[in-house]
C-alpha cells in the first residue's frame, strides 16, 4: 500500500548506484569525515554522509530531488579522505546523471542549466565560448529577471563590462576543425550508448 | 626544453593574463610551449557530471594529439589537468565503461606549477632572477584539483601542498603558512549560486587578511577569477570595502625574472593590483 504518508524504500538502488558510479556505499560507517571537510555543506538540505546512507536504505527519490546532489562543486574532498576509500565525489556524479534522467523536480535547477550551457557550447565550437555560454545560461536560468529585482545585475555586468574592456571576454568564438569529431562524442551521448 | 602545452579555453578568455604570462615566463626560461594544434574543451566542470564516457573522451582526444607529439603535456588549469588525469588513469587501469582509443597513456601529463619546480626549471629559474620581489607578503593557494584526489593527481603532498610556496620563496616573497591552501573557492557555481561563491571565496580573502600578507598567489584561472570578481559581494557581506589583491603565480615569477610585460597583465585584473606592487617599489 502507498500513500504520500508512506515511504516505499527501493532495494534495487543500492546496487545501481553501484552498478552506475563503480563505489560500493555499503563500506561506509558513517563517521562524517565527508561532510565535516564539504565546503558546501552549510548550504545543502542532504549532508554527503546522509546521502551515502540514504543510497542503503533505497531512499532513491528523497536523494535524486535534493538540492545537495547540485550544490556539490566536485572539490574532492570527501573522495581524498575518505578511510574507507569511497569515491564520494564520483557517486554524487551518479546521482546527478539519474536526477536529470528520472524526470523528478531537480532540487536545484541552475547548476544543471549552467552545467548544459557549457556544454551546449562545446559541442558546436569544440572549445567553450564564455558569452555564448554566459547568455544561453542567462536566458534559460531566468536569472535576468531575478538579477535586475535583486540589483545585482547592475554589478554583475560591472564586472563583465570591466572583463571585456580588458579582452577577457571574446566577442567571437573560436571554432577548432575536428568540431565533427567532437558532434561525434555528444551524438553517442544522445543515443544512448554512453553510461 | 620543448614540451607540449594545453592552455584550455580559460586561458584564451577570462585568465587571458595567466596565458600570457606562462608564455612569457617559459620564453625566458627557454622552454618551448608547443600549443597542441586543434586542441578541444576538456569538459571541465560539466561533462563529468552529464556523462562519464563524454568526460573521458573530450579530454583523450587532447591526450591522442599530445601522445603523437611525444613531450611532456604542460597545463597551467587545475580543472582541466585534473580532467586529463582521470581520463589517463581511466584508461591505464582499464576502468568500466571501457573506452576506445589509441591513447596508451604514455604521455607525462604535468600541471605548470609543479613542472616549473622541476630540479632543473628551478635552477634556471634561480641563475636569472633580476628583481627579487622582497618586501612582499603573500599565501599560496593552490585551490581544489591540482592535488585531488591524490590517487588521480598522483600529488605527493595533497593536504599542505608546497610547490608554489617554494617557488614564491625563491623569488624574495615573504611565504606566510595557513590553512586554506586547498580549500574551495566555490568553482563552477560562479554563475548559478554567486552567493555561496562570495561566502567561500569571502572567507578565503578574509583568512588571507586575517594571516598578514598583502595578496594571494593562484595557480587556476577559476579560483583565481572567483578571489578577484567577486569581491563586491564580498564587501555587501562583510559591511566594509575589501580590495585584495590576487595573482597568478606566474605573474609574480614573470616580475621577479624581469618581465617587461608584468603591467600588460596586472591590469586585467578586476581589482588591480599594481598599486601594491608600487607601494612595494616592485613595479
Amino acid at each position: 500500500m502507498q500513500s504520500e504518508s508512506v515511504i516505499v524504500p527501493d532495494n534495487a538502488w543500492l546496487a545501481e548506484v553501484r552498478n552506475s558510479s563503480g563505489e560500493n556505499a555499503s563500506l561506509c560507517y558513517q563517521c562524517k569525515t565527508c561532510s565535516s571537510g564539504c565546503p558546501v555543506a552549510f548550504a545543502m538540505d542532504l549532508l554527503p554522509h546522509q546521502i551515502i546512507h540514504m543510497i542503503r536504505m533505497g531512499l532513491k527519490d528523497a536523494v535524486l530531488k535534493s538540492s545537495s546532489i547540485w550544490l556539490c562543486v566536485s572539490c574532492e574532498a570527501c573522495t581524498t579522505r575518505c578511510p574507507n576509500d569511497i569515491d564520494v565525489a564520483k557517486i554524487i556524479d551518479a546521482l546527478r546523471m539519474a536526477s536529470t534522467k528520472s524526470g523528478l523536480k531537480l532540487g536545484e535547477k541552475k547548476p544543471s542549466v549552467f552545467h548544459d550551457s557549457v556544454l551546449s557550447s562545446i559541442k558546436k565550437t569544440g572549445r567553450l565560448y564564455e558569452l555564448g555560454m554566459i547568455g544561453i545560461y542567462t536566458l534559460k536560468s531566468g536569472d535576468m529577471v531575478s538579477n535586475i529585482k535583486s540589483g545585482s545585475l547592475l554589478e554583475d555586468a560591472k564586472v563583465g563590462w570591466k572583463m571585456f574592456k580588458n579582452g577577457k571576454l571574446k566577442l567571437i568564438p573560436k571554432r577548432i576543425k575536428g568540431r565533427k569529431e567532437i558532434k561525434n562524442l555528444f551524438k553517442k551521448l544522445k543515443r544512448g550508448e554512453s553510461a | 626544453m620543448k614540451v607540449s602545452y594545453y592552455p584550455g579555453c580559460s586561458l584564451h578568455s577570462t585568465g587571458l593574463e595567466y596565458g600570457e604570462s606562462t608564455q612569457e615566463v617559459c620564453k625566458i626560461l627557454g622552454i618551448e610551449l608547443n600549443e597542441l594544434s586543434d586542441w578541444n574543451c576538456c569538459g571541465a566542470s560539466s561533462a563529468h557530471c552529464t556523462d562519464e564516457v563524454l568526460a573521458i573522451e573530450l579530454a583523450t582526444r587532447n591526450l591522442v594529439m599530445a601522445e603523437e607529439a611525444g613531450l611532456d603535456l604542460v597545463i597551467p588549469c587545475a580543472a582541466c589537468f585534473q580532467r586529463f588525469k582521470v581520463a589517463e588513469k581511466h584508461i591505464t587501469e582499464g576502468k568500466e565503461p571501457a573506452i576506445k582509443t589509441p591513447y596508451q597513456g604514455k604521455v607525462p601529463i604535468k600541471h605548470l606549477l609543479d613542472f616549473l619546480v622541476e630540479e632543473e626549471n628551478l635552477k634556471v629559474i634561480k641563475e636569472k632572477i633580476k628583481k627579487p620581489l622582497n618586501g612582499l607578503k603573500a599565501v599560496c593557494y593552490y585551490g581544489c584539483l591540482i592535488t585531488r584526489p591524490p590517487k588521480v593527481t598522483d600529488a605527493k603532498h595533497y593536504e599542505n601542498p608546497q610547490a608554489m610556496d617554494e617557488l614564491l620563496s625563491l623569488l624574495g616573497v615573504e611565504v606566510y603558512p595557513w590553512s586554506y591552501k586547498t580549500d574551495c573557492c566555490g568553482g563552477s557555481l560562479m554563475l548559478s549560486r554567486p552567493d555561496i561563491v562570495a561566502q567561500l571565496s569571502g572567507k578565503l580573502i578574509q583568512m588571507a587578511e586575517d594571516a598578514g600578507v598583502d595578496c594571494v598567489a593562484t595557480a587556476c584561472p577559476l579560483c583565481q577569477a572567483n578571489l578577484d570578481t567577486k569581491q563586491a559581494a564580498i564587501s555587501k557581506n562583510l559591511g566594509r570595502e575589501v580590495r585584495f589583491p590576487t595573482f597568478y603565480f606566474t605573474e609574480l615569477l614573470g616580475l621577479a625574472l624581469g618581465s617587461g610585460e608584468a603591467d600588460k597583465w596586472l591590469r586585467r585584473h578586476i581589482v588591480d593590483p599594481r598599486d601594491l606592487l608600487k607601494s612595494k617599489g616592485l613595479l
